[in-house]
């Protein structure tokens, strides 16, 4: 699978989608081959404060637990509840997964992110 | 967790076979092994309604053998082995004087006077000297022989495992009932046949000579295509050990653990008059067990794993040893010590999970128990 050219990355494997002030955030492709079957997501509520670089929630596959961090600090405005009935989705369509909508408290942490290139690059390394 | 194994790691002789089937590789007690090849939850699910194929060359194999050698196996394991015949097998531990666990193993009766043990990979270098010192103890001078090296075992696993592997071979497999063993052909090449598995499914467990694994491992592969049969890995080998209530070494007992905190009066020989960790044995079934293993299966939306604390009444009470979701029940389920007060079903339990409580409750085991045929 290629890494879609309109998203960004961070080292921890999690993608956003920035759109504005705000960011959609999921974990990619790579992230979700090295779990495994994903059973549990558990994830923050609506309105809680995320600050990039610290867990924002936990991933379950069968064989592990992995922590989600934020790629970016801010508001949770949404979260993707339809991942409790099919956490599935994760390893089918990781890139379209997403898991929270984040409202941007700074908009300089995008430029900490990496694009396509630059987090295809680390995965090769 | 992308790290490459380290080039100490062993590789059975399967290993080439694993990569060209493009299996994910991890680090197992020693050995470079693989966890998984289409995903645990598919091979799983295919082990309990068709079929798969492991490799578990790792595993270890001690042969005793020579005058005294049932007296050696009898002093240093808890089943009573007397009661097997020749091409008979029996599940027991290897006690300490304790009667805690030097490890689980199976005790393969080869000739009256020929044992082999098949013991776990991540043991095999405290148990060679350890089976070696007891079985010398009380026989001086009984031959005891590594031959894990020279043994591979495959394990073919499934409803569909028979019809598979009668393709390959003239053993009349049907004849091999539950926990016996055959010798023969299979695929051209001369091995052991056991009905045995740790999948809580029919099966069977195939030793060979390991430079001719790949050859068997091949024509099983080839022959169980049309019945659904895939290779498996040991992601699924612990989900279904798990489904299926089997114990695993180094989680549900280990050294402090004795044969019945761990539930497993079954496999003690209760009227054989001596062997190491008896009268531990015999004092915990007359007046009872401190701490007991039980299964429980979760309330709460969450999975108990190894390690985590166990709660009552709030305070802490034991400690879970196992704890996955199990693809085929689709139930977050598990094992745990706690105190035989709290080990009737139906008792409600609390997991800390990361720091969060979650609700559970003790169910019986086995969770998943196979549907008999006929």
């Amino acid at each position: 699978m290629s890494y879609p050219t309109d998203l960004k990355y961070t080292k921890d494997h999690e993608w956003i989608r920035l759109d504005g002030g705000t960011g959609t955030v999921g974990i990619t492709d790579f992230a979700q081959q090295q779990l495994g079957d994903v059973v549990y997501v558990e994830l923050p509520e609506v309105g809680t404060q995320l600050t990039a670089g610290k867990v924002f929630g936990t991933i379950e596959s069968v064989k592990a637990v992995s922590e989600l961090y934020a790629p970016v600090s801010g508001e949770v405005l949404e979260v993707n509840t339809g991942l409790k009935d099919h956490p599935d989705n994760v390893n089918s369509k990781p890139h379209e997964s997403w898991m929270v909508k984040v409202k941007l408290a700074n908009a300089g942490d995008a430029a900490d992110l990496l694009d396509a290139t630059a987090y295809e690059a680390l995965l090769a390394k | 967790m992308t790290d490459a194994a380290p080039a100490s790691l062993k590789k059975t002789s399967l290993h080439a076979a694993h990569a060209a089937l493009g299996a994910r590789m991890v680090p197992y007690a020693g050995w470079e092994m693989p966890v998984e090849y289409s995903g645990i939850s598919a091979e799983h699910i295919a082990v309990r309604t068709a079929a798969g194929l492991f490799d578990v060359s790792h595993m270890g194999e001690v042969e005793i053998a020579g005058a005294g050698a049932l007296d050696a196996v009898q002093h240093l394991s808890s089943n009573d082995a007397s009661k097997l015949q020749v091409g008979q097998i029996q599940y027991s531990a290897l006690t300490t004087p304790e009667g805690t666990f030097v490890d689980d193993l199976l005790v393969y009766r080869f000739g009256p006077s020929h044992y082999l043990l098949v013991i776990n990979a991540g043991n095999i270098d405290k148990d060679v000297p350890w089976i070696t010192a007891r079985a010398q103890e009380k026989v001086p001078g009984i031959a005891v022989v590594n031959s894990s090296d020279r043994y591979a075992l495959i394990a073919l696993q499934g409803p569909r495992a028979q019809e598979i592997l009668q393709t390959l071979t003239a053993i009349d497999l049907p004849a091999i009932k539950y926990y016996w063993f055959a010798h023969g052909e299979i695929a051209g090449v001369r091995g052991t046949v056991s009905r045995t598995g740790y999948t809580g499914e029919d099966g069977f467990e195939i030793m060979v000579p390991a430079a001719m694994a790949t050859k068997v491992w091949d024509a099983i592969l080839a022959a169980g295509k049309p019945h659904g049969l895939i290779p498996a890995g040991l992601g699924a080998r612990d989900t279904l050990r798990l489904e299926a209530s089997m114990r695993l070494y180094g989680n549900d007992m280990d050294e402090t653990a004795t044969v019945m905190e761990a539930d497993l009066g079954w496999i003690v020989g209760w009227k054989k008059d001596a062997f190491l960790g008896r009268d531990v044995l015999h004092a915990q079934k007359a007046a009872g067990v401190d701490k007991k293993l039980v299964g429980f299966e979760m309330l709460d939306r969450a999975i108990a794993r190894h390690g985590h604390p166990v709660f009552h009444g709030g305070k802490q009470v034991g400690v879970v040893t196992s704890g996955t979701q199990t693809p085929y029940l689709k139930k977050a389920l598990g094992m745990a010590y706690v105190p035989p007060a709290l080990s009737a079903p139906g008792t409600e339990l609390e997991m800390d999970i990361r720091g969060r409580r979650a609700k559970a409750v003790v169910v019986p085991m086995p969770f998943y128990k196979r549907e008999k045929k006929g």
